[in-house]
């Protein structure tokens, strides 16, 4: 195998259309693969081409009608057996095939344990730039080119990349950043059914098995509130109030990266740079300082609420509403204001 | 069995500052440090080498010379070997360059079974070189490893490679390469017979471009395909309001009254 090259002069007009690459388990796309045709599509408007989804894996006739109605005009299809499971071999082979013979000037690929294991294996085979974990997309108005912007240094500065002379432009766009694409029964756009050219020996590293956890997912990707504990705390104790809490709201518990590290809940609740991003309607911090590297996960929700002792914690500087005191005194008072609501403010 | 571990050195971020000013970042009095997920891989290929016999784990790195700190750490917690990788030729390089210049190394070190790195370094995040790494070698790659069996008599490893919900068991042929993540194991310290006997006795092989059979159009500045266009420190776009009370009953008063407003409960 030769080693591709970058920077090589090659002609960009030849370049046209925007992909997505829309990750599926199980046959079900993921919200991800959404929100990259939300913000495919934007793209795509901007610059006047069609927006395509590629869709691999076996037995998944529904997927691709799903890809269509949230906004794809196409979607290539390519279903075969050996690509029932994500493989880097067999996903990167079928999908640098129809890159090459069909030259996308942009491809957007999800940043899930997946997308950033398939996009550098695609983008060193095909000779181009990747930017990782992107935050923001935008056209440059002066010449078109993709401007991506992702999070460095934990979060501590924000970076704006280019690929000037590769195509495709690539980047893989962090779950829970953009907001998902509508859904519009009545769109109609064309599947083509893809026959890829692969056979078992292809595939070096093989999966045996797939294990799904045992244990329970703490759901923040979805969830409309989520309350947060963090250092101020002070134990792990401290989580039984903050589930009460969440609980009497009706939303999950998440935590900052230091109550993780500290042992005193599941690294799988963490939001932040390092864990999970959320935009839920409400965001309530909890003896959370409010680390840069924390805030990269959550400054983009709807409503933030800040609780704190410290009336110089960072976390004020991007909470909508801020409650400067101890949060076993507020959290308690606040659940005894839900419960007598209605007398509350009544008075008012 | 031969290992190659690639490591980075990395500033600690969760100690680096900003000059608001001019969104670049202040380094200076930053300490170093062996990148978290690159001494996880270094950790695992240790523990191969102390439960099989005639494993040699050799550490490479590209960085400046002070990059030598982190090859001597990893010589005092058990490393057989180190490489520095440095050359003004290399700076600049993105991902891609950086992947290039690394795998020219190994095609010079040949005779691998595992080229094992990190899943990504704290500074930059992208999870990118260890797969164009096994790209530009040809080499199969489990990245995400979080559990690890090696078999040399069959020439095979089977690891498991996390996922979102839980993991795949994924069996490759050697030589491969892998990544490796924080719940593969914990990093042992250094030793102070490693400190004293290897380290301070080992000497750091260096190798610059001149030492490497490379594409000089594909190293560097000028052979990054990616390009950083400008760079910012993220701002805040309101003025939150502080709930104000005597008592604390007061402000969950506050706060009810909020989210009532905005229909938010």
């Amino acid at each position: 195998m030769s080693k591709a090259k970058v920077n090589q002069g090659i002609n960009l007009d030849e370049y046209k259309d925007v992909w997505i690459i829309a990750e599926q388990r199980d046959g079900k796309v993921l919200n991800i693969a959404l929100e990259l045709l939300g913000e495919g599509r934007k793209l795509a408007d901007k610059l006047n081409v069609n927006l395509t989804a590629v869709l691999l894996g076996h037995n998944m006739d529904e997927a691709a009608e799903e890809l269509i109605k949230y906004g794809a005009d196409n979607v290539l299809k390519v279903d075969h057996e050996l690509l029932k499971v994500y493989t880097t071999d067999g996903y990167t082979k079928v999908i640098v095939d129809l890159v090459k013979e069909r030259k996308p000037e942009i491809v957007l690929i999800g940043a899930t344990t997946i997308g950033r294991d398939l996009g550098p294996r695609m983008a060193s085979r095909i000779g181009t730039g990747l930017t990782a974990d992107c935050t923001r997309l935008e056209i440059d108005e002066t010449d078109g080119k993709l401007l991506q912007t992702r999070p460095a240094f934990g979060g501590n500065l924000m970076a704006t990349i280019v690929c000037p002379k590769n195509r495709p432009q690539m980047s893989t766009v962090r779950p829970g950043v953009m907001k998902k694409a509508k859904y519009n029964p009545d769109r109609n756009g064309n599947i083509e059914n893809i026959v890829p050219n692969i056979k078992d020996e292809d595939i070096v590293a093989k999966v045996l098995e797939v294990i799904k956890s045992e244990k329970k997912e703490a759901g923040l990707i979805d969830a409309s509130i989520v309350v947060s504990g963090g250092r101020g705390l002070g134990d792990a104790e401290g989580f039984k109030l903050i589930e009460e809490f969440a609980k009497k709201l009706g939303g999950v518990v998440g935590s900052s990266r230091a109550a993780v590290d500290n042992g005193w809940i599941d690294s799988s609740h963490q939001v932040g740079q390092t864990g999970t991003t959320v935009r839920p309607k409400l965001y309530i911090a909890c003896g959370i300082s409010g680390a840069i590297q924390h805030q990269a996960g959550m400054s983009e929700s709807d409503c933030i609420i800040a609780i704190n002792k410290n009336p110089d914690a960072p976390i004020f500087n991007i909470a909508h509403y801020s409650i400067v005191g101890d949060l076993y005194e507020i959290i308690p008072a606040i659940m005894d204001a839900i419960d007598d609501a209605d007398s509350i403010l009544e008075e008012i | 069995m031969k290992i190659v571990v690639c490591v980075k050195q990395v500033p600690d971020t969760n100690e680096v500052k900003i000059n608001h000013e001019t969104g670049t970042l202040i380094r200076e009095g930053v300490p170093s440090i062996i990148n978290p997920d690159d001494k996880n891989a270094l950790e695992e290929a240790l523990r191969i080498k102390d439960e099989h016999e005639n494993v040699h784990v050799t550490v490479l790195t590209m960085g400046p010379p002070q990059a030598k700190e982190a090859l001597k750490e990893a010589l005092a917690m058990g490393a057989d070997e180190a490489i520095l990788l440095t050359d003004r030729a290399f700076a600049g390089s993105d991902t891609w360059a950086t992947a290039t210049i690394l795998s020219a190394a190994l095609d010079k070190i040949g005779d691998y079974d595992i080229v094992f790195c990190g899943r990504q370094a704290i500074d930059g995040d992208t999870a990118q070189v260890g797969p164009e790494i096994a790209e530009f070698l040809g080499l199969p790659q489990i990245t995400y490893v979080s559990n690890l069996k090696v078999d040399p008599e069959n020439n095979k490893v089977i690891a498991h490679r996390s996922i979102e919900d839980g993991y795949f068991v994924v069996e490759s042929k050697m030589p491969v390469l892998l990544t490796a993540i924080k719940d593969l194991n914990t990093p042992r310290y250094m030793s102070t017979w490693g400190i004293f006997q290897k380290a301070n006795k080992t000497e750091i092989i260096e190798w610059t471009v001149d030492d490497l059979t490379v594409d000089l159009t594909q190293i560097g500045l000028k052979g990054s395909p990616t390009n950083v266009y400008k760079t910012f420190v993220p701002t805040r776009k309101f003025e939150g309001e502080v709930l104000e009370g005597e008592t604390p009953q007061d402000k969950a008063r506050e706060f009810l009254v909020r989210m009532k407003e905005r229909h938010i409960l």
